[in-house]
């Protein structure tokens, strides 16, 4: 049976965003803490650890997330766990998240001097407090706009998990279409409530971006006072 | 876990896994030319081209960038035939994946055009050349061979990307692994091996850009 397009559909549609951005918190804060791990063990000092790690981020950067989630489905049922949807997507986009997050905060720890490093050891701080005193602070600056940017990704690779069955912002989209059929409306819509969703983001991440060129501190000239 | 691993079923398949690989490296390679073609002539447009030219292009940029690509698929396939523009499923991909990876090149190309010293574009606008040609004949090289990196990560996200035209029924490797999905309900072994695929496939892609890079970037002038 075929109806209108009506307002109440564009409400239903702003309603199923809310999954979109739950399915994002969830992935984020997961795949930060899962990439935060990455990254520490893929600057540690242990030849294995940075090998495996890079391996991990390798496997997840070099494969679609679509067939990563399939086999997450797939595989996760196999293992004898019954999974639904939101647990797949949820496990499947944190492991995606924290690969990409991992990468980019590797690159912030190493965009630390390595003179800070050796600065704390020479005040006999061990490995953790050198870590986590003097290093993290510093990469956090220097993580935050491309995290901010990264975001971005996230919220829209989660439209993926509608190809799964999970019900969120696209997939809805797809089911008003099927009722209604005016899918250039439809998607129209869910591309722009995802853009309101994704738009302010990204600006702020080129805000931070300039913001953190400006306060880069200068070189000091030498033999000033 | 009680579960018995069949690989096997998976391998009678090969020859449409094969055919779907093949699938997939054409139209990443499409995408790839026809993307770079947007790239460039956008980045003109928003670099030196008249106002009138540069809001729209920044609309399309930001646009596309800030909307998931399954959705722009979906506009392109289901959404414009509703005003009267058709296409068969390849061509809808083909369409939807040169769109996307067209912004995403116009920012990386805008940023290596950015990367030229302005000095470059005054001494050839003082040998009497045409700002055109300066752009043509001094401009894009050195910005493209500062961006080729980003460029080059750009295409292997892209080729990633072309498993969600599968959603469409375009032909590919994944549209592949679903009909011998259907057909074996070996979901498992076959998606995990589509994966490995995929992941040997980015990775001869990062090594042939590697190459190409070497080859291409260290003769050119």
């Amino acid at each position: 049976m075929i109806r209108g397009f009506s307002l109440g559909d564009v409400w239903l549609l702003i309603l199923a965003a809310r999954w979109t951005v739950l399915l994002s918190a969830v992935a984020f804060l997961g795949g930060g803490v899962v990439g935060l791990v990455v990254a520490v063990l893929r600057t540690a000092p242990v030849r294995p650890l940075r090998w495996a790690m890079s391996g991990y981020v390798q496997l997840f950067q070099g494969t679609p997330l679509l067939l990563q989630l399939f086999v997450v489905f797939f595989g996760a049922n196999l293992l004898g766990f019954t999974v639904d949807p939101w647990s797949a997507a949820a496990l499947g986009l944190t492991l995606y998240t924290s690969a990409f997050l991992g990468e980019t905060w590797r690159g912030s720890i190493e965009a630390v001097p390595v003179t800070q490093w050796e600065a704390g050891r020479s005040l006999a701080l061990s490995y953790g407090q050198q870590l986590r005193l003097i290093i993290l602070p510093q990469a956090c600056r220097i993580a935050l706009p491309p995290t901010t940017g990264f975001l971005v990704q996230v919220v829209k690779s989660t439209s993926l998990t509608s190809v799964i069955g999970f019900v969120e912002l696209t997939r809805t989209g797809q089911l008003v279409n099927n009722a209604t059929y005016r899918p250039l409306l439809v998607f129209g819509v869910v591309g722009g409530i995802y853009f309101v969703l994704c738009w302010p983001l990204s600006l702020t991440s080129q805000f931070l971006e300039r913001r953190l060129d400006l306060r880069r501190p200068r070189r000091r000239r030498r033999g000033h006072r | 876990m009680d579960y018995v691993f069949q690989f096997g079923t998976v391998w009678q398949d090969w020859p449409l896994l094969l055919h779907g690989l093949w699938a997939t490296i054409r139209l990443s390679a499409l995408a790839m030319v026809l993307g770079l073609a947007i790239g460039v002539a956008g980045a003109w447009g928003d670099t030196e081209g008249p106002p009138a030219l540069q809001w729209p292009i920044r609309a399309y940029v930001e646009l596309i960038r800030n909307t998931p690509f399954l959705v722009q698929l979906l506009v392109i396939y289901l959404g414009l035939p509703e005003i009267g523009v058709r296409f068969d499923p390849d061509a809808a991909a083909l369409v939807a994946l040169t769109v996307n990876l067209g912004a995403y090149a116009i920012e990386i190309v805008r940023a290596g055009i950015e990367a030229v010293p302005e000095g470059q574009t005054e001494a050839g606008l003082a040998l009497g050349l045409h700002p055109f040609q300066v752009f043509c004949l001094i401009v894009i090289r050195p910005a493209l061979r500062a961006v080729y990196p980003a460029l080059a990560s750009q295409f292997i996200l892209l080729m990633l990307g072309t498993s969600i035209v599968s959603v469409i029924g375009a032909e590919e490797l994944t549209a592949a692994a679903n009909s011998i999905q259907a057909r074996t309900f070996r979901a498992f072994e076959i998606y995990f091996t589509v994966l490995a695929l995929y992941l040997a496939l980015s990775l001869a892609f990062r090594v042939a850009f590697a190459a190409a890079g070497r080859l291409i970037l260290a003769r050119v002038p």
